[in-house]
């Protein structure tokens, strides 16, 4: 029956000739295939000593930000755990005291903020949610534990650690 | 036989052994660096310089590994199983001879541990011994996966010695000699090498010394796809590396004879033209035998990643049907130009 698509190949099994029954030069054949392939580069690559380049736009683990001052960015508003798909997000606000206006850029801020890594699937919607400009996906691979509990990322993990805006803008002048 | 005579052939026999047990070894690191290689991976790399301490690694955790004999197995068998073959792999090389003479202090040292006038029975009678070791193995484990693979390595070394006793005498026709030192001398320079006047007899010595090594497309016995592990597949700890490493060497010994009996053993291109002093000849002579014989034992390799395993049928076909008329064949049409030759040329 002619084939719709054309691309029906009917398989002929005819006995091998001389030639073909010698072996020898299909053997030759593949030996040649095998010695190229000898010579080829080799893609492997060695990790712990070689890391591929990440791609730019990587989301790794999550990082809590600060202002230019070093004051928390994040005001509690909740639009980051309303916005995950995995529920993985979950805070506690607080009102801001007289005196901590250095700690905290907004009035109200999390007293408590904890992303579950297990839950999480990285997607970054937090990110595109923030009004505030306070979570970014920026940081490393988020590594195993061994135990479940673990895996829930506290503020002490989170929030970025405090610098000097001044040095940095130095530093990156010179 | 005066003591000094002794002392000489012990140390021969003591550097050979070495020197065989070491390239067995470094060849399976070399054949899984070649699989990695040809297949574009790195083979291992990680202990020492480019995994140049694999070997040690894995000999080290073969002895450290449980040792298991069957309860069933026939003790005293299953432990001369890989006994036998390891000894008969070493005891083979006895009559390769490695190089020409050494003169040290006016004593001529032969690089050759006997040189017999029959050596090349003497290998083919060790050789056959060799298949002992598996089959004795496979029958005393008490498995049936084992027995199949020693039933298998028997009829396989049976039907293959044939045709390599067949393409051997070919090359007897020609050389008129048993002895291994004389064949090897006759082969002096580059235009006497066996290879050029018996190029068919080379190769099925070839192909029978791939199915006598039991190495792919020929390694029916061991045949993992079917046969679990062959022969050995109740064996454990060093036993087992005692198999693998018996395979090694003979790898190294078929190599050594295929270099010997075909490519000129330690002769080398321009060897006469060069005018340096004859221990040097000697001396470079061994050189190149052994790059020859590394050549050989990176041919078994590649063939190995390149080519699948036959059918046992396949495999009965080639030696019997193909190789054996071949041999023959080649055995007339030597004896045929030779005397052509001789009536006509001389």
């Amino acid at each position: 029956m002619q084939s719709l698509s054309n691309r029906k190949k009917v398989l002929e099994q005819k006995p091998m000739n001389f030639w073909e029954r010698m072996y020898l030069p299909a053997i030759a054949k593949g030996l040649g295939i095998t010695i190229r392939h000898f010579f080829k580069k080799i893609p492997t690559v060695k990790y712990p000593e070689e890391k591929r380049p990440y791609s730019k736009n990587f989301r790794g683990q999550h990082s809590l930000k600060r202002d230019e001052a070093g004051r928390e960015r994040c005001t509690a508003c909740g639009l980051c755990a309303l916005s995950c798909p995995a529920e993985a997000i979950t805070m506690i606000a607080a009102e801001r005291k007289k005196g901590e206006e250095a700690l905290y850029r907004e009035e109200k801020y999390a007293a408590v903020y904890e992303i579950n890594m297990l839950r999480c699937i990285f997607c970054g919607l937090c990110e595109e949610a923030c009004p505030k400009e306070a979570i970014y996906l920026d940081g490393p691979h988020v590594t195993a534990e061994y135990l479940r509990k673990d895996f829930i990322y506290g503020k002490d993990k989170l929030v970025e650690p405090a610098f000097d805006i001044k040095k940095l803008i130095q530093d990156k002048s010179n | 036989m005066e003591g000094a005579f002794i002392l000489e052939k012990l140390i021969l026999v003591v550097i050979v052994f070495t020197v065989s047990l070491v390239i067995a070894m470094y060849s399976t690191l070399a054949e899984r660096k070649i699989a990695g290689f040809m297949q574009d991976r790195y083979g291992p790399n990680r202990a020492g310089f480019g995994g140049l301490l694999q070997p040690l690694c894995d000999g080290g955790k073969f002895f450290f590994k449980e040792e298991i004999i069957p309860a069933g197995a026939h003790r005293s068998l299953f432990i001369l199983g890989p006994t036998l073959a390891i000894i008969t792999a070493c005891i083979s090389s006895a009559v390769i001879p490695w190089g020409q003479t050494l003169d040290i202090n006016g004593r001529q040292i032969t690089l050759q541990v006997a040189d017999i006038n029959v050596g090349v029975l003497y290998i083919f009678g060790v050789v056959a011994l060799g298949v002992y070791g598996i089959m004795l193995g496979g029958w005393a484990s008490n498995n049936k996966f084992s027995l199949l693979g020693a039933i298998r390595a028997a009829s396989q070394s049976i039907s293959y010695e044939i045709g390599m006793g067949l393409s051997i005498i070919a090359l007897l026709m020609v050389t008129q000699t048993l002895s291994m030192s004389e064949i090897v001398a006759q082969q002096s320079g580059f235009v006497n090498w066996n290879i050029w006047v018996q190029p068919l007899g080379f190769l099925i010595f070839m192909t029978c010394a791939f199915a006598e090594c039991n190495r792919v497309p020929f390694d029916l016995p061991e045949c993992e796809t079917e046969l679990v592990g062959g022969y050995h597949t109740e064996y454990s700890s060093m036993k087992l590396g005692l198999y693998m490493f018996s395979e090694y060497i003979n790898m190294f010994v078929s190599s050594a004879l295929m270099a010997a009996l075909y490519f000129g053993g330690y002769n080398f291109p321009f060897m006469h033209d060069l005018g340096l002093s004859p221990n040097w000849i000697t001396i470079l002579g061994v050189v190149a035998f052994f790059i020859k014989i590394f050549g050989f034992i990176f041919f078994f390799m590649w063939i190995r990643w390149t080519l699948p395993r036959f059918r046992y049928d396949q495999l009965m076909n080639l030696g019997w049907k193909m190789l054996i008329p071949l041999a023959i064949a080649n055995i007339v049409l030597t004896g045929i130009i030779t005397i052509v030759k001789d009536t006509y040329f001389a």
